[in-house]
């Protein structure tokens, strides 16, 4: 019948090797997880490395296209946008960690308690996430800035806040087909209490699949931040971060200064892009479909 | 029924498979899963391919019908179908006989119909294909299909949609998708797999009765030896993509030539036969005879279940805005998934518990174990009323290691994350006497080489152990505690024949060596009949029939009984 | 079917109640004082003090939950402080061009990433399958502000194909008679086929902008669900049954593979009315994101919280369009109903 049955899986090495094929199947994977690091190490010790400061004008050097003194070229104030890509890194992934972390955790834990107990519990945390989905999610992250005031630490509450039915949803449906699972009904007859059973057994299994959710959202997180700062919430000017920056070129795109806006663009675009990419092998990973 | 292959010498046999060879490509390079597979068959003959999962037979059928999945190819042999050799013939040409000159029937009748179309739709549009009908007589035509596998009035269901019928109704349907055409051979791939045993032998019966009717053809595949023995001519049996035997079937039943046929054969159920019986020989004759020492009649009972009853509220009928503007809809009648059974069970005895799907036989044993909270009624257990304890606190009661349970499903039912050690430990660090975590181990392993487990496999996660193995960790669990009851869920059905023949030993042996009784829950009265002393027979949350299984089996008293047995299929004995 | 969409209607209830309840209290939890916001930053203490009391801002918080609820329900949103004028006429005024926009950018998405979707799932490992993928990952992460910038660097001032982005005619042109308040069908009514051509030499570049945002989702669903759909047991009846392959694909599978694709509508509206904001700012277009925009900038909260509340008010009754939809195709929804 099947042909899965045919193959016999063998020990710990069978997830290795799978992890070892996906990343040499798909090549771009891989890929993705170089670019992860070198974002990572960017926003660790990019202030370090740069050889301009980001933030001092020189306005008698000011739109100069790129050149070997200024990589990425200089904006309308002569400042380079080279130092201000790297630097702008740790800002844009502080957000995106900062709040997919929130988020991680207030959706998760929100989603297994309505997944497993079911009854209340459940009607509440699902009205919740019903009275969020019914917003556009990023008009209501503007929404929300635009009250809150106009700061970096709303921005990153927004954007947990408009992240959270996802999450919920994706722990909640995972804990809810797994509350009557043959094993968690075995642990009932173990003696295990409810809680613990959540934790112990439920939860352990949920993990990959939330952290899948993560890596897929963390793009997303960032996208959604460089929208709200592109159009002028929460990152102020000279503060360098990749959708500000965007901005600030947007307006000398028609008169062909093209590297004001396209560099930070770009670079955001790849940051993203890495992060989708990387969901998508860790999807792979975890997905039991394509683990033959 | 011609008993023999090509009994017609004159003519060519209808299929001749001639050497088939069949790969597929998947990630560890090319995987041979049928090899060297020849058959013939005649027209208006029946033959069955019986093998266990992973025997190939499901992929020589599909080879047949050139409707193998992207990955599979033939990489030797021939098929020739009437004449036309279909392993090499363009696309076109073998479309044109699928569904009008070969058919095929499938398991999981539900998901083989189109679940947004009408099933008379469906219909239709293979007879259009086949030009058997034009768009204006189809509907009539496909009434008439309807008509012609008896389901009653086919006006109304040629406009029913698939999940507004029955799991047997939507086999029905089925059958009236591949035999619309009239074609001269039918291949039933496990159709009554996951039906009830009524069911399958009506389904059954509606296929033979039809075959023979219009001289077609059939191949069933099963793997189910004692099916393909009572319906078919002649029997094939499969192995790891081998054809090990071909016989007629009683001459695979009467002298079964290859080991394995013999091993499948004795794994079989049937009347007249022990546990024992179900083991290859060699194994059997290693082990101690079953003693036959009864349960002690009259002594107190471990367990009496009193006018046990289960209610479940039926979703509200009326619209959401109906009853937002406060119309009054009368809440409607419960559904009573049991209703008021009482029974009890001696110690050291073992109870059937047996019924079709839908039955409260599930429910019924939810409740014994105090998972579930009954609507109203009294388990006393030793004397005390359970009942009285809710689901939610019985895992902190002292009675939760007296009363445990084997489950259906062996891979449902452990930790994808815990080591077969692990789970097997976790009743006792949470409801056994402290222990240091030698000693801890130490009963691990005594528990597992009880059960018949490598004590080297005991590090392993579930996902690499067999059925076999993970049914082994289940049982081991469950006994950790020297429970009084054991609930058995079904603790087969998820198995193969050979596995579950093994599996059934040790659970009876178990039970001798232990001293437990067992409540075994099960749709397989031949199963039931050799390991369970008495037996109870529910339908639709109440109880038709009780006594000695002996004594029911032989002479049953309600009329329900009767046509459960009836429909185990019989091989020549 | 009248009782059924009365059905989803009541469905659709509760999601408006929470988005009532949500924009009252993102009202509510401004930091500092509310009435100085609402005031806006150049407003004198008296002024500050006059609209607390006009705006009930003393009173208990479930007395100005009514008074809030009162206003909505007689269409009072309050007043624009950049624009002098209601909020609600000015949202009503601006939300045509706005809808234009997104709904021609779904419809080019559509028309693209369905095809795409079906083929790359039939013909699986193909290059067009690869296309999709590449599609696929790509448009998700493109930034749609970016997106809207390189397309007009390309397209206006490399080649000069599109006109400069400001807005939805250029100025020679003056607005075809109102009949939908969308410009390109309003010009056709109104025949003035040369006007058509100024509105859509306008819109092209900011919809194909929103259609590229889109695709991705669409294309990945569509795909995904016809792989899944293909690899059912009902397809290989029908394929069993010797159907030609264009039935068994369009006929069976197809629709059954719409199923999750109109489910992702939802999904794919929200980011869509998400983006038009920032493609809004891009190209200079008269909607109600770039009306909120500004709004934002100048700390004038009325038209910031009616704007919220108008989209999600819209968003809400998409979703429901969306139901409806589904039920129409998929006979199960109906029974439940």
């Amino acid at each position: 019948m099947s042909l899965a049955s045919t193959g016999t899986t063998s020990a710990r090495e069978g997830l290795l090797a799978h992890a070892r094929h996906i990343v040499t199947e798909n090549p771009v994977t891989g890929l993705a997880f170089g670019l992860f690091a070198l974002f990572v190490l960017t926003a660790l010790i990019g202030h370090l490395i740069v050889p301009i400061d980001p933030l001092v004008s020189d306005t008698a050097a000011a739109l100069q296209p790129p050149s070997a003194r200024h990589w990425f070229g200089t904006d309308q104030l002569g400042r380079d946008i080279f130092a201000r890509v790297v630097v702008a890194t740790r800002l844009d992934m502080v957000i995106a960690i900062s709040s997919v972390a929130l988020v991680f955790f207030a959706g998760g834990l929100a989603g297994l308690a309505a997944g497993y107990f079911g009854g209340w519990t459940d009607r509440i945390i699902g009205r919740i996430c019903d009275t969020i989905m019914a917003f556009p999610l990023f008009v209501l992250a503007m929404g929300i800035v635009a009250a809150l005031g106009n700061t970096v630490t709303n921005i990153v509450i927004a954007t947990a806040i408009i992240n959270f039915p996802l999450y919920a949803r994706v722990a909640r449906a995972e804990a809810n087909i797994r509350r009557e699972a043959g094993f968690v009904q075995a642990a009932r007859l173990c003696g295990n209490s409810e809680i613990r059973i959540l934790l112990t057994q439920v939860a352990p299994n949920i993990l990959p699949i939330m952290m899948v959710q993560v890596s897929l959202t963390m793009g997303y997180a960032i996208l959604n931040a460089a929208g709200l700062s592109f159009i002028g919430l929460g990152v102020r000017p000279p503060t360098p971060e990749w959708g500000i920056m965007v901005a600030e070129g947007a307006s000398f795109i028609v008169s062909g200064e093209w590297w004001i806006a396209f560099f930070p663009g770009v670079t955001l675009m790849l940051a993203v892009f890495c992060f989708n990419l990387l969901g998508d092998g860790l999807r792979d990973l975890v997905d039991p479909q394509r683990r033959l | 029924m011609n008993i023999h292959a090509g009994a017609d010498h004159m003519q060519p046999p209808l299929l001749d498979v001639h050497d088939l060879t069949v790969e597929f490509s998947t990630r560890r390079g090319m995987v041979r899963a049928v090899e060297k597979v020849n058959l013939t068959l005649a027209k208006g003959e029946t033959l069955g391919i019986v093998g266990e999962s992973g025997s190939g037979k499901s992929v020589t059928s599909y080879t047949v019908m050139r409707i193998l999945d992207r990955a599979g190819r033939i990489a030797e042999g021939s098929i020739t179908f009437g004449g036309v050799d279909v392993g090499n013939a363009p696309e076109a040409q073998v479309r044109t006989l699928r569904g009008r000159e070969m058919s095929m029937i499938f398991q999981n009748p539900r998901a083989a119909l189109n679940p947004i179309r009408k099933v008379g739709k469906q219909i239709e549009d293979v007879l259009i294909e086949h030009v058997q009908a034009q768009p204006s007589n189809a509907r009539e035509k496909a009434i008439e299909v309807l008509q012609a596998v008896r389901i009653a009035r086919p006006e109304e269901r040629y406009h029913a949609y698939p999940f507004e019928l029955s799991g047997g109704m939507c086999q029905r349907i089925v059958i009236a998708l591949a035999l619309a055409c009239r074609p001269q051979l039918l291949i039933a791939d496990e159709p009554t797999t996951g039906l009830d045993v009524t069911t399958q032998k009506a389904v059954m019966d509606l296929v033979v009765e039809l075959a023979r009717e219009r001289n077609m053809a059939t191949i069933l595949i099963t793997h189910d030896l004692g099916l393909a023995a009572a319906y078919c001519d002649r029997v094939m049996v499969m192995e790891k993509g081998r054809v090990v035997e071909t016989a007629t079937a009683e001459a695979i039943f009467r002298a079964p030539q290859h080991a394995y046929t013999r091993k499948l054969m004795r794994a079989t159920p049937r009347g007249g036969i022990t546990l024992r019986d179900l083991l290859p020989e060699e194994v059997a004759a290693e082990m101690a005879p079953l003693t036959t020492a009864k349960p002690l009649a009259g002594g107190p009972s471990l367990l009496v279940v009193e006018n046990l009853i289960k209610e479940y509220p039926r979703p509200s009928t009326g619209s959401g805005l109906a009853r937002l503007f406060g119309a009054k809809v009368a809440p409607p009648e419960p559904f009573r998934a049991v209703d008021g059974i009482s029974f009890s069970l001696a110690r050291g005895e073992s109870l059937g518990l047996v019924g079709e799907s839908g039955c409260g036989k599930s429910t019924t044993s939810m409740m014994l174990m105090r998972l579930l909270d009954p609507t109203s009624g009294r388990i006393i257990f030793n004397g005390e009323d359970l009942a009285n304890i809710s689901a939610k606190t019985f895992a902190r009661s002292p009675w939760r290691s007296r009363i445990q349970m084997v489950f259906q499903d062996p891979t449902d039912s452990l930790n994808p994350r815990f080591t077969a050690a692990r789970s097997i430990a976790d009743p006792l660090m949470r409801l056994g006497e402290p222990m240091a975590s030698a000693a801890l181990r130490a009963r691990v392993e005594e528990l597992a080489t009880l059960v018949g487990l490598p004590v080297s496999l005991l590090d392993r996660f579930p996902h690499q152990l067999s059925g076999g193995q993970k049914a082994r960790v289940g049982i081991a669990r469950a006994i950790a505690l020297d429970p009084e009851l054991v609930v058995l869920d079904e603790p087969t059905a998820a198995l193969d024949v050979s596995v579950q023949a093994v599996v059934l030993n040790l659970l009876q042996d178990l039970k001798q060596r232990l001293g437990m009784s067992y409540i075994f829950v099960s749709h397989d009265l031949e199963v039931v009949r050799m390991l369970c002393d008495r037996v109870i027979v529910m339908r639709s949350g109440r109880i038709v029939e009780e006594g000695q299984t002996e004594a029911v089996m032989a002479s049953p008293k309600a009329d329900y009984t009767r046509e459960l047995l009836s429909s185990i299929p019989h091989p020549p004995a | 079917m009248l009782k059924q969409i009365a059905g989803r209607l009541a469905t659709a209830l509760p999601s408006l109640v929470g988005v009532v309840i949500v924009t009252f209290l993102l009202t509510r939890v401004l930091p500092g004082d509310a009435a100085a916001y609402f005031a806006g930053p150049a407003a004198t203490p008296e002024a500050v003090a006059q609209i607390r009391a006009q705006l009930g801002l003393d009173q208990p918080l479930i007395v100005q939950f009514l008074a809030y609820v009162k206003d909505l329900a007689t269409g009072n949103l309050g007043t624009s402080l950049t624009t002098g004028q209601p909020v609600l006429d000015d949202i009503r005024a601006r939300l045509p061009a706005s809808a234009e926009l997104t709904l021609l950018g779904l419809l080019i998405s559509v028309a693209v990433a369905v095809p795409l979707g079906v083929l790359a799932a039939v013909r699986q490992g193909s290059w067009i399958d690869h296309l999709c993928r590449v599609v696929a990952t790509a448009g998700v992460s493109l930034p749609v502000f970016f997106t809207g910038l390189l397309l007009v660097y390309v397209f206006y001032f490399k080649l000069g194909w599109a006109p400069a982005p400001l807005g939805r005619l250029d100025f020679f042109y003056s607005a075809p008679p109102t009949l939908t308040g969308f410009y390109l069908v309003d010009s056709l009514a109104a025949g003035e086929f040369e006007l058509f051509r100024a509105a859509w030499s306008q819109i092209w570049l900011p919809a194909v902008t929103l259609a590229i945002f889109s695709l991705a989702p669409i294309t990945r669903m569509t795909r995904a669900s016809m792989l899944s759909v293909l690899a059912a047991d009902f397809v290989r009846t029908a394929r069993a049954s010797g159907l030609k392959p264009s039935k068994v694909v369009m006929g069976y599978a197809f629709r059954n593979a719409l199923l999750p694709v109109i489910t992702t509508l939802g999904m794919v509206f929200s980011f869509l009315l998400g983006a038009n904001v920032l493609v809004e700012k891009v190209f200079a277009w008269p909607g109600i994101g770039s009306y909120a925009i500004e709004a934002l900038i100048t700390s004038d909260f009325a038209p910031v919280q009616g704007f919220v509340l108008a989209m999600a008010v819209l968003y809400v009754l998409l979703n429901l369009a969306i139901d409806i939809l589904y039920g129409l195709v998929d006979p199960r929804v109906r029974l439940d109903a």
